[in-house]
């Protein structure tokens, strides 16, 4: 039997987990094992400029792909800027694992050079967590935080490797476990057939149901299902900022997102629901509003993976525990065995009294906002104009602030996986790592990272990544010249007092910068440039694009729940509300 | 409402601070914890009590359950259970009426004297919360010099066990 070091059987590993791409990033106590890198192809590495970015770039790799997604960082610095991506992964259940290199196991808790304990500093932002104190657990373990990461409710999972681990002077036999077992972790995916058939009846007898779902329905890769049960009843769907892309967007059944910058038809839908079928979504506080005002007529019909999300924030009348990829087929087949039929006069009633809601205020019927002029660009009709240039076909990576709502508001997605953002944590700087990693996984499709003049430059080094590894992704950098989101909560909230949230004169010349990096940079100040250098800029299929578009500075993101309210408690503009 | 909530875990390094800080980041709060190896030392068997309503408790319960080295988690307080912790105090006792009272008092509650000095006694007891408690509050006058107390380990009554 061959026989290879730590460092080997790591690489080795990663290959026969079916892992082709590492982003990462070398240093001192990970150099064994990025010496084994070099030494073979089956694995390719990609150099970052920041560890934050590698594990956002693993992290939109997976959510674009649906595969696990693998970040490699040094000791103590490299570990701990890898943080924020772990817990953004970790807040939107995504897959992933991270490959941390450790001081020397001798050296462990002596405060050796670029030492963090970083099993203990990840700790509440992981699903698991491994120290390997021996080269012959490495394999197994890799198999292990692969398992873990992708089954069940998905997460990051951290192995921290110390260097002596990987020692290329210690040579073994190399073997991959051919099936993971562990006695303290058995995902199941089945619901409970009982609750099943009592969630059916429920949904057959709704009179005013609405479908609405989450992340869970495009990790679990359910869409399908979801579109299936929607049009057997002829609900109406609603998405969570998570689930955009789960239900088509420009399907007539769809209601547009819900909960704080969600729909006037989604949120007061939801309000006045005799039944919420929840699949794959949380109840979370950007979604319900104050939870004791939270849709008061609903019977809660909840689909969740995780029991810990049953009736944690809101209280299931119907929980069933299992994956939406088991459960909804299985919904689907006793329906159709079902006696029973949906009260067609009570769902037509129903589809009225939503389709009044959309005229009267939805923002798909019309146009709730003043539209661009001259040198004043809405940011909203930016979005179109990505929208119609790109063909509804675009995977879209936002950032965070005004310029993701805007785009999870007027970006129709028609397919899963392509809307990726952080939106439990709600990292700005995710935006353009997360695009690097769609790039990487679909090389041929437009990817597109809708970002803001704040949070484009919390990773902006990534340019440089973008030109090694030529990762042609187009930016959209709405610029206001301030941080929109805070400023709006400031005229909202703190009478106008824009505390630390205008950079005045300090911007940077983003064309330049682009060009400083060996790209492309284009100025877009009058609406009537819009769509002609949009189109340019997405006729440069092989070149990096910064489209650096001065928006209104006044615009706020509506509607916009009330503080305290329930969900269909909105403003609709600066001056109008429910 | 007081729980006691036993726990089967894997014996491996990291698995109790996994236990704990889950605690802390959700918070709630620990009054005691007691941990130790079973029989089979690669499991370890946790007793935690904390307080909380049965939505909390439920919800303690699901996020123990979800921590990847957990094999078993049950709240106690669900159904009947023995619970019992031990306990060693020192108390001053210089004065040989104090010595004939503090040695009465340990009878009554079926204590041990199990270390003497010409100025102290220490004893062990063994019992409930509740049973610790009232003993403390029967010597406190004599002048307890130190106390210790291990934390709650529990048991299901009857025919119910926790095992992998």
């Amino acid at each position: 039997m061959e026989l290879l070091s730590g460092g080997e059987i790591l690489i080795r590993a990663l290959k026969d987990a079916g892992i082709k791409h590492v982003w990462g990033y070398p240093g001192g106590a990970a150099l064994h094992i990025y010496d084994a890198l070099y030494r073979q192809e089956d694995v390719q590495h990609l150099l970052v400029r920041h560890e934050q970015a590698a594990v956002h770039a693993a992290d939109g790799y997976s959510r674009s792909t649906g595969e696990v997604g693998t970040a490699l960082v040094t000791s103590g610095p490299g570990a701990t800027n890898a943080i924020t991506g772990i817990a953004t992964a970790y807040m939107d259940s995504i897959p992933m694992v991270v490959i941390s290199g450790q001081v020397p196991l001798t050296k462990i808790g002596q405060d050796a050079f670029q030492e963090t304990d970083m099993v203990g500093v990840s700790r509440p932002i992981v699903k698991h967590s491994f120290l390997v104190t021996r080269a012959e657990d490495i394999a197994e373990t890799i198999a292990k935080a692969y398992y873990i990461a992708a089954t069940g409710r998905p997460g990051p999972v951290v192995v921290d490797i110390p260097k002596d681990v990987t020692d290329p002077s210690y040579q073994i036999p190399y073997e991959y476990p051919a099936e993971v077992k562990m006695r303290s972790y058995q995902p199941s995916d089945k619901g409970h057939r009982g609750q099943i058939r009592r969630a059916v009846r429920t949904l057959i007898g709704a009179k005013r149901p609405v479908l609405y779902t989450g992340g869970g329905v495009v990790l679990d890769n359910a869409s399908e299902h979801l579109i299936a049960l929607a049009k057997k009843l002829n609900y109406p769907v609603t998405n969570t900022l998570m689930g955009l892309g789960g239900y088509p967007g420009t399907d007539p059944q769809y209601l547009g997102m819900l909960g704080m910058h969600g729909t006037y038809e989604a949120n007061t839908a939801m309000h006045h629901a005799d039944v919420i079928f929840a699949i794959g979504a949380r109840f979370d506080d950007r979604v319900t509003n104050d939870l004791e005002k939270f849709c008061p007529h609903a019977t809660i019909i909840h689909i969740d993976v995780d029991p810990t999300s049953v009736s944690k924030n809101i209280e299931a009348h119907i929980p069933i525990v299992g994956t939406c990829n088991s459960v909804l087929p299985e919904m689907l087949s006793l329906i159709d065995q079902s006696e029973t039929t949906p009260d067609s006069d009570a769902i037509a009633e129903w589809w009225q009294q939503i389709d009044q809601w959309r005229a009267d205020k939805g923002i798909y019927t019309a146009s709730r906002y003043e539209e661009s002029s001259g040198n004043c660009i809405k940011p909203q009709d930016v979005i179109k104009m990505l929208y119609k240039v790109t063909e509804g076909k675009a995977i879209v990576t936002s950032d965070v602030g005004q310029h993701q709502m805007f785009a999870a508001q007027y970006y129709l997605f028609d397919k899963p996986r392509t809307w990726i953002n952080s939106g439990g944590l709600g990292t700005m700087g995710f935006g353009l790592p997360a695009a690097m990693g769609c790039k990487l996984a679909f090389p041929d499709c437009d990817v597109a990272c809708v970002s803001g003049e704040g949070s484009i430059q919390m990773n902006i080094q990534e340019l440089s990544t973008c030109s090694q590894h030529n990762l042609p992704v187009k930016i959209i950098n709405l610029n206001n010249a301030a941080l929109g989101m805070v400023r709006q909560w400031q005229d909202m909230n703190y009478s106008s007092r824009y505390s630390e949230s205008v950079y005045e004169e300090s911007l940077p010349d983003f064309i330049r910068l682009a060009e400083a990096y060996g790209h492309v940079g284009m100025k877009i100040t009058h609406i009537d440039q819009l769509e002609e250098k949009m189109r340019e800029a997405f006729a440069m299929k092989d070149r990096v694009v910064f489209l650096d578009i001065d928006v209104d500075r006044s615009e706020h993101v509506y509607p916009m729940q009330m503080p305290g309210g329930s969900m269909r408690d909105l403003w609709l503009n600066k001056t109008e509300r429910t | 409402m007081k729980r006691i909530i036993s726990i089967l875990i894997e014996n491996e390094s990291g698995a109790l601070s996994r236990v704990v800080g889950l605690f802390a980041q959700r918070g709630y709060n620990i009054d005691t914890l007691t941990v130790a190896p079973t029989d089979d030392d690669t499991l370890s068997r946790l007793t935690l009590t904390t307080q909380g309503d049965d939505h909390m408790a439920e919800q303690i319960v699901k996020q123990l359950h979800k921590l990847i080295d957990t094999i078993k988690v049950v709240d106690l307080t669900q159904g009947a259970y023995i619970e019992r912790e031990l306990m060693l105090v020192k108390i001053k006792a210089t004065e040989s009426e104090i010595r004939r009272e503090l040695k009465s008092c340990v009878e009554i509650f079926r204590g041990h004297i199990i270390d003497v000095t010409p100025a102290t006694y220490t004893v062990q007891l063994a019992g409930d919360s509740e049973k610790l408690d009232a003993f403390i509050e029967a010597v406190r006058e004599m002048g307890i010099m130190e106390v210790v107390r291990s934390g709650v380990s529990g048991i299901a009554r009857g025919d119910k066990f926790l095992r992998v």
